[in-house]
């Protein structure tokens, strides 16, 4: 009896996998993510991101289902997405289980910080969406590839650090594995502060001994702060020789996702540390505009 | 002695019948159960309802249009609306019961610990627990959570319930006094690890802390009937005890009262019921302290009438929250923690307001 139905659902399974379309209704949960599908020119098939999705600017004009910590469990099953691509950062577990339980499509992608991460979200991204990677991944590891001696001959190794938040309190630094602290790295400059993991709030007393060259903050959380004089003014940043020297410097927050613009963002981060300094451009992939 | 406890109680606004009040808020709990199944930002058709239910009920296999609506229906709604349910009426019955038990219409689950404990425990998960919130992790992470703060809960109630005995007997003075000393102890240590938290972390416990009933599958219900149905139903049968102790602990132990068991049990039902709930929701604002005084406002202080009343409205009440905090911002959810007092207090100040006019 069982076999029997086994037999009859046989042909019904391969016909469904058969006439299995390409992933046409997506959702993005994770900036690095949305940028990818962007750039493999599948932006027109997703049909909602999370606040994290900021670039390119169309991704921003798309449904928003929030924080990605907070997931929503009805609001992303009433897309109906075909695919739900989830950065592993997605929380919280709870939700993410009712999610595989109504047998939503999930496929989750490592989030990881650097050149090599870049590319294998690029890959991971174009594989759930049944495209082809090439020519972007291999174009992007060439790009990352290409500024690793043009920045280790730089002259100088700007020392600094990152501010998430300065809008209340204490602000907010980067310490070690985090998506700035790489950045910074691969800028090949120096983050100062080597002695926690994660953001956390920066006394007055731990800035005045790192004694950074250079703050440098994502452009909405510094106007969140109050633009870079509030910033300096700071008690924890009015010490440094960053305050005296005016160096705040500002960055798209896309700069820290690693995504399809990793090396772009690496070359223009490098420059912003160091005022006057000078790197070869790279080649203008086309799929990056827009 | 019921002249007795409506003249404590003292409202003006009493219903003629308070005896019809329960059927009207179990009508209300109904209702709103009904409505969290129905509606949402994903649209069921009526044909997809009938359909899940015949599927659901063995009468009719379920057509495969219809599969989406199943998963809606059965697997993100109905335990959602059934969590809510539960989860309220633990708050709200235990609110009560506290009030009845501190003879103060101020008090709320909250004295004896259960939501500071739970959220000192939940936020020290969140922080030493290694990524317990992102997808990374596992059943461990499914379930170890929730245990930590039910453990902290009742490991706070516990506390306050030992340091507040003298001779063998808990003195309900006392009983509050330990309380607000383990809240402020908690609430130190829930502000020590935020300040040690890392961003991700400290935004996870902030979440934490308003709420959320996204997380809710059929596997949680049994053991939400255990841990909070049971005590809930433990908690209506000290209604004539609260009732005697409202004339004053002396006075309740001559009408034949046991008064120390009658606390005791009090408590740690109480503590079970509101610690069992938020392990699986987060700190939800509003039910435990509003909902039973709102009761209390609209149909006396009859203790059979105000503790069913009460946790049939907690559990509409949150039900209902819920089904505003998916739909309103949808596709994205906000905290239900901040719907139920967004939609309570209102209501609350209003009949503040006739009862004061």
């Amino acid at each position: 009896m069982r076999r029997r139905s086994l037999l009859a659902a046989g042909p019904a399974l391969l016909a469904a996998r058969a006439a299995r379309a390409v992933p046409s209704r997506v959702v993005c949960v994770g900036g690095a993510l949305t940028e990818c599908a962007f750039a493999l020119g599948a932006g027109s098939r997703l049909v909602a991101v999370d606040t994290t999705s900021l670039v390119p600017p169309a991704a921003q004009r798309l449904p928003n289902i929030g924080y990605m910590r907070a997931l929503p469990t009805e609001g992303l099953v009433a897309l109906h997405p075909d695919l739900l691509l989830l950065s592993e950062e997605a929380g919280p577990p709870a939700a993410i289980e009712v999610l595989r339980a109504a047998r939503m499509p999930i496929r989750t992608v490592p989030d990881g910080a650097g050149g090599e991460a870049a590319v294998a979200k690029l890959r991971a991204v174009a594989e759930a969406l049944e495209l082809p990677a090439e020519p972007m991944a291999s174009a992007l590891a060439e790009d990352w590839a290409a500024l690793d001696a043009p920045i280790a001959a730089l002259p100088t190794r700007p020392r600094g650090i990152f501010v998430l938040s300065g809008s209340s309190g204490a602000p907010l630094v980067s310490g070690r594995d985090t998506h700035a602290d790489a950045a910074i790295r691969a800028a090949g400059a120096v983050n100062l502060v080597e002695g926690y993991r994660g953001y956390r709030p920066l006394s007055p007393e731990m800035a005045a001994r790192m004694a950074p060259d250079f703050i440098l903050m994502m452009d909405h959380a510094l106007e969140a702060a109050g633009g870079p004089e509030a910033v300096l003014r700071m008690p924890a940043l009015a010490v440094t020789p960053a305050a005296a020297a005016r160096r705040v410097v500002p960055m798209p927050g896309s700069h820290l996702n690693f995504g399809p613009r990793a090396a772009e963002a690496r070359r223009a981060l490098a420059l912003a540390l160091r005022p006057g300094a000078t790197l070869p451009a790279l080649p203008e992939r086309p799929w990056l505009r827009g | 002695m019921a002249a007795g406890v409506d003249g404590i109680g003292g409202t003006g606004l009493a219903l003629r019948a308070p005896a019809r009040a329960v059927p009207l808020a179990a009508g209300l709990l109904l209702a709103s159960l009904l409505a969290a199944v129905l509606l949402g930002p994903a649209r069921v058709s009526p044909a997809g309802f009938l359909a899940v239910v015949a599927d659901l009920l063995g009468l009719a296999p379920l057509p495969a249009e219809f599969a989406g609506d199943r998963a809606i229906l059965s697997v993100v709604r109905a335990p959602r609306a059934l969590m809510g349910a539960l989860i309220g009426a633990g708050l709200a019955c235990a609110g009560a019961v506290m009030q009845g038990l501190f003879r103060n219409p101020l008090a709320d689950p909250g004295l004896i610990g259960v939501s500071s404990g739970a959220a000192l425990m939940a936020a020290a998960g969140i922080v030493f627990g290694g990524g317990l919130m992102g997808s990374r992790a596992g059943l461990l992470g499914l379930w170890l959570l929730p245990l930590l703060a039910f453990a902290g809960g009742l490991g706070a109630t516990f506390l306050i319930a030992r340091l507040a005995m003298r001779e063998g007997s808990v003195g309900v003075a006392n009983l509050l006094l330990a309380g607000i000393g383990v809240n402020a102890l908690c609430v130190a240590g829930l502000g020590l690890l935020v300040a040690i938290a890392d961003d991700r972390q400290a935004r996870d416990i902030n979440f934490w802390l308003l709420g959320s009933l996204a997380g809710a599958r059929w596997v949680h219900l049994p053991v939400l009937l255990a841990l909070v149905g049971l005590p809930c139903l433990g908690l209506l049968r000290l209604a004539r005890p609260l009732n005697a102790l409202m004339l004053g602990e002396r006075e309740a132990f001559h009408l034949g009262v046991q008064v120390e068991t009658a606390k005791r049990v009090a408590v740690v039902l109480a503590a079970v019921a509101v610690a069992a709930g938020v392990a699986f929701s987060g700190i939800i604002a509003f039910i435990g302290l509003l909902v039973p005084h709102l009761v209390r406002m609209a149909v006396g202080a009859e203790h059979r009438i105000v503790l069913p009343c009460a946790g049939l409205l907690g559990g509409a009440l949150l039900v209902a929250a819920d089904l505003v905090a998916r739909s309103l911002a949808a596709p994205a959810e906000l905290p239900v923690g901040v719907v139920t007092a967004l939609l309570g207090a209102p209501f609350f100040l209003l009949l503040l307001r006739r009862q004061s006019a």
